[in-house]
C-alpha cells in the first residue's frame, strides 16, 4: 500500500497542459505537412510523383498536386527531388472535414476542420462517445488512438470517451484500409450506432487504401456509404495530430 | 578408428544455410513427398522447428505446385532447407504427426487449392480465394462467396453446455478476431479462434515486388512491429543483393528493434494490470510505454519507426544531442517503469489472477512451435538474437530471459526481465555508437535464389523467405508473423480456464491480428 502511494507521488502528475499550454514538444525529424518549393523544379520533372508508393503526388502539366490522403509521410518523395524541394515541415494540424479539401497545390492552404453544426456541438460538443473500428489495419493508427486515453494526453478531461458498444456511441473512428472480410461487421457496427452519429477517419488506410490502395482484399478506406465528417491523414498520424482534429470538430479549438 | 557411417537419412539432404544469407535454388534438394516429410519428422526429432512451410507455384507447369520448408536448428544456428513438387490436388497431412505444420497447412490449401488429406482441422485461415482459379480446397464455387468467420466451428454438446461468440468487433481498441467459446458454465472446455478480418493481401503483394511499396508493406505487415518486419525485409534483400551495412547502420537498426521491444512489453505490462484492476500500474505504464515510442521517434521522426530502415541501412542518424537526450530519457524511463511494474509483483490482488492462469506447458510449447517471450515463459530457451544471430547480434549478446510456470506471471515476468535487459543493451550501443556512413549503395539481386531472414521482434520470431526469378525479381514472398505460430496457443490455454479469463490470457499473449492475416 505505502509501495503504491510512494510509486504515485514519484510518478507525479503527468497529464499535459495543450491545449491551454503549449503543444508537447515534437521529435526533430518529426514530419509534419510536406512543402514542395516549386520554384526549384526543372521543368517536366517528375520524380517525386514516380517515386510516390502510393501515387499521393501528381504532376500533371508541370502543376504538382499532393493528396495528404494518401500520403505516406514517408520520405521517397523528398529522397528523389534532385533539387531538394520537398521537405517536411513541423506542422502536425493535418485534419479536414471534405475529402477534396487534401488534394493541394503547393501554394494551397489547408483548409482545416470547421467545427461540426450548431446541433451536433451542442449535443456532443462536451460529451462524446466513439465506438473504434479496426477493419485492416495495422495497430499503428489503433495504438497511437489508444495512447490519447492514456494519463500523458487524457482525453477523458474534453469529454471524450471510447466504449464498448456502438449502441452507446455518438459516432465512429474508423482505421484500417477496410478489407473484404471487415465490410459486413463495419456496416453493422455503422448501423447500430443511435442518430445523430459522427464519423472520423484516421490514417492513409482509412481515408484512401493507404499501402493497400486498389488491392482486390479491400475497399480503399471507409466506403463511401458511411459519411465521414472527419479526415485525419498521417501513416500513422501522431496522437498530437489526432486530438487536434478531434478538438476542433467539437470546436474546442476555433480560435488557435 | 573408423566411425560407422549413418545412412542418408532425408534430414540429411536438407541444404544447410544460415540467418541472413541466400542460396540459389538449384542448391535447395528437391524431395519427393514422402522424403521431404520424412525431413521434417527428422528434423522436429533433433528439436529443430518449422520456421516456414509454403506453396509456390510452378510456372513451367501450371498443375504442379512447389512446397518449401525451413527447419530452424536453434542449438547449431543453421537453418535446413528442402522442397518438393507436388503434382496432384493433394498430399498427405503431416499435421496428426507434427502439429507445428497444422496453420501452414491450412495457410497452402487456401492459397493454392491443394487438400492436405488427413488434416484433423482443416478449415480456412483467412477466408479468401485460392491464388490459383479452379482449384479450392474446399471445392467451393467459383462465384459463391467467402464470408470471414463462417466455418464449422467445433461443437461440444450436452445439456449444461453454452457457446459464447465474441468478435469480430470487440470492447476495447484493438483488431478484429472472432472468439467461439464452449463453457460448462464458467469453465471453457474449448475455444476456437477464426482469424482472417484484417486480411490485405500484403504477403500476395510484395510477392510483385522488389518495388517503391515494398518496404511499406513491410513496415505494416504489423505496425507494432514495424521494425522487426522491417529488419527481415531489408536482410533478405541485402542477402540477395549481397550488400554490406556499416557498423553504425546495424547499431542503429538493433536499438531500433530493442526500443520496439520497450514500448510494446511495457505497454503490455500496463494492460495486463489494467485487466486485473490494477489502476496505478495500468496508468505508470500506459505513459512510460509512450515515452519509448518517442524515443524511436527521435531517431527517424516516427514512433513506430517508419522510414528508419532501408535496404543498404538506415536513412536517418542521431546526432550528438539527440544521443545525448536518448540516453537521459532511456535512464528515467527504465527507473520509472521498474518501480511501476515491481508494484505488480507485491500485490497480492495481481499476483492472485496472475499466477497458474493460462497454463501452456512446456511439451505442448514445443509440440505447437511457439516463439517469442509466449514460449521462453515456458521455459523454452528460443531467441533469434541468440539462436540465429544476425546484424549486431552477431557481435553483442543479449542474455535470453526465461521463466518455468508458463502462466500469465511467466508471461508478464519474461517481458520484464526482457526490459532491463534492452534498456542495458540500448545504453551501451547509445554509448558506443560506431561512427561512419549509415547506408550502403544498393545492388542488384540475385537471380534464381532463395534467402531467409529471422528477427526476433518483441513478439517473437519474424521469418521472411524471399525466392527470386531469373530476373532477381521477387517470385514469392513468404512471411511468417511469431503470432502465426501463437494463436493456437491462446486457445490451449484457455482450456479448463474460467471465460472471464480470456480478456487477461489474450492480452498476456498479445498477438497481432494483421500480422497473422497479412
Amino acid at each position: 500500500m505505502f509501495d503504491i502511494l510512494a510509486a504515485r507521488w514519484k510518478q507525479g502528475a503527468r497529464t499535459m497542459g495543450y491545449p491551454d499550454a503549449a503543444p508537447p514538444e515534437l521529435p526533430g525529424h518529426f514530419r509534419g505537412r510536406p512543402i514542395f518549393d516549386i520554384s526549384r523544379c526543372p521543368s517536366g520533372c517528375d520524380a517525386c510523383a514516380k517515386a510516390c508508393p502510393t501515387q499521393a503526388i501528381g504532376a500533371e502539366g508541370g502543376k504538382i498536386t499532393l493528396d495528404l490522403g494518401r500520403c505516406l509521410f514517408c520520405t521517397d518523395c523528398a529522397e528523389a527531388c534532385p533539387q531538394n524541394a520537398v521537405r517536411y515541415s513541423r506542422d502536425y494540424r493535418l485534419a479536414v472535414r471534405q475529402r477534396e479539401n487534401m488534394v493541394l497545390r503547393p501554394e494551397q492552404e489547408l483548409a482545416l476542420a470547421a467545427q461540426l453544426n450548431e446541433k451536433l456541438r451542442s449535443l456532443f460538443g462536451r460529451s462524446l462517445r466513439l465506438r473504434q473500428v479496426s477493419a485492416g489495419g495495422c495497430n499503428a493508427c489503433e495504438a497511437d488512438v489508444n495512447v490519447l486515453t492514456t494519463i500523458g494526453w487524457d482525453l477523458s478531461r474534453f469529454g471524450i470517451d471510447f466504449v464498448a458498444s456502438p449502441r452507446h456511441a455518438d459516432g465512429l473512428l474508423i482505421t484500417g484500409a477496410v478489407s473484404n472480410n471487415m465490410l459486413a461487421a463495419l456496416r453493422k457496427t455503422y448501423d447500430a450506432v443511435p442518430d445523430p452519429k459522427i464519423v472520423i477517419a484516421v490514417g492513409a488506410c482509412a481515408i484512401s487504401g493507404g499501402p493497400y490502395i486498389n488491392h482486390a482484399e479491400v475497399g480503399n478506406g471507409v466506403p463511401a456509404e458511411i459519411p465521414v465528417d472527419l479526415y485525419i491523414p498521417g501513416c500513422p498520424p501522431h496522437p498530437l495530430t489526432i486530438l487536434d482534429g478531434l478538438l476542433r470538430l467539437l470546436g474546442r479549438l476555433a480560435e488557435r | 578408428m573408423s566411425m560407422a557411417t549413418t545412412p542418408d537419412t532425408p534430414w540429411q539432404r536438407l541444404a544447410v544455410l544460415v540467418n541472413g544469407r541466400a542460396l540459389p535454388k538449384s542448391a535447395v534438394p528437391e524431395l519427393s513427398i514422402t522424403d521431404f516429410q520424412q525431413a521434417i519428422l527428422g528434423g522436429v526429432a533433433r528439436q529443430c522447428r518449422v520456421a516456414a512451410l509454403f506453396g509456390m507455384p510452378d510456372r513451367t507447369s501450371p498443375d504442379a505446385l512447389w512446397l518449401y520448408v525451413v527447419l530452424a536448428d536453434d542449438d547449431s544456428s543453421r537453418l535446413r532447407l528442402g522442397r518438393t513438387r507436388i503434382g496432384d490436388n493433394s498430399f498427405p497431412s503431416l499435421t496428426p504427426a507434427c502439429w507445428q505444420v497444422h496453420l501452414f497447412e491450412r495457410e497452402i490449401a487456401e492459397q493454392f487449392g491443394r487438400v492436405p488429406v488427413g488434416h484433423p482441422w482443416l478449415k480456412p485461415v483467412r477466408f479468401h480465394r485460392s491464388y490459383q482459379p479452379g482449384r479450392d480446397a474446399w471445392n467451393r464455387p467459383a462465384e459463391a462467396e467467402i464470408a470471414a468467420g463462417v466455418m464449422d466451428f467445433y461443437q461440444v454438446k450436452g445439456d449444461q453446455i453454452h457457446e459464447v461468440a465474441v468478435g469480430p468487433v470487440h470492447a476495447g481498441i484493438i483488431e478484429p478476431g472472432h472468439f467461439r467459446f464452449q463453457c460448462d458454465g464458467e469453465n471453457v472446455l474449448h475455444l476456437e479462434i477464426a482469424l482472417g478480418y484484417q486480411h490485405r493481401g500484403g504477403e500476395r503483394a510484395l510477392a510483385a515486388g522488389p518495388g517503391p511499396r515494398s518496404i511499406h508493406y513491410a513496415e505494416t505487415l504489423a505496425g507494432d512491429s514495424t521494425i522487426g518486419h522491417a529488419t527481415a525485409y531489408c536482410q533478405a534483400v541485402e542477402a540477395l543483393g549481397g550488400i554490406q551495412k556499416s557498423a553504425r547502420a546495424q547499431s542503429l537498426r538493433a536499438t531500433a528493434l530493442e526500443l520496439e521491444r520497450l514500448a510494446n512489453h511495457v505497454g503490455d505490462l500496463g494492460a495486463l494490470s489494467g485487466d486485473v484492476g490494477f489502476t496505478s500500474t495500468q496508468a505508470f505504464c500506459g505513459r512510460l510505454r509512450g515515452e519509448f515510442l518517442n524515443m524511436t521517434a527521435v531517431l527517424c521522426g516516427s514512433r513506430f519507426g517508419r522510414g528508419l530502415l532501408c535496404p543498404g541501412g538506415v536513412r536517418f542518424a542521431p546526432d550528438v544531442s539527440a544521443i545525448d537526450a536518448l540516453r537521459r530519457s532511456l535512464v528515467r524511463a527504465e527507473a520509472e517503469t521498474r518501480q511501476a511494474v515491481e508494484l505488480l509483483w507485491n500485490s497480492s490482488s495481481v499476483m492472485a489472477r496472475f499466477v497458474d492462469t493460462g497454463v501452456v506447458p512446456r511439451q505442448l510449447a514445443i509440440d505447437l512451435g511457439m516463439v517469442g517471450p509466449a514460449a521462453r515463459a515456458c521455459g523454452l530457451n528460443r531467441d533469434a538474437r541468440q539462436n540465429h544471430p544476425s546484424g549486431l547480434f552477431r557481435f553483442t549478446h543479449i542474455p535470453v530471459a526465461t521463466w518455468e510456470s508458463g502462466d500469465v506471471f511467466a508471461r508478464a515476468y519474461v517481458r520484464f526481465l526482457e526490459v532491463q535487459r534492452s534498456c542495458e543493451f540500448v545504453c551501451q550501443q547509445l554509448d558506443s555508437l560506431p561512427s561512419g556512413a549509415v547506408r550502403s549503395p544498393l545492388a542488384p539481386l540475385a537471380a534464381d535464389s532463395l534467402a531467409v531472414a529471422l528477427v526476433e521482434a518483441w513478439r517473437g520470431e519474424v521469418c521472411h523467405v524471399v525466392l527470386t526469378d531469373e530476373q532477381g525479381c521477387f517470385e514469392r514472398y513468404k512471411v511468417v508473423d511469431p503470432s502465426f505460430h501463437n494463436w493456437a496457443a491462446v486457445a490451449m490455454a484457455l482450456r479448463g480456464g474460467q471465460i472471464s479469463d480470456f480478456p487477461l490470457c489474450n492480452k498476456s499473449f498479445n498477438l497481432s491480428y494483421c500480422g497473422h492475416d497479412l
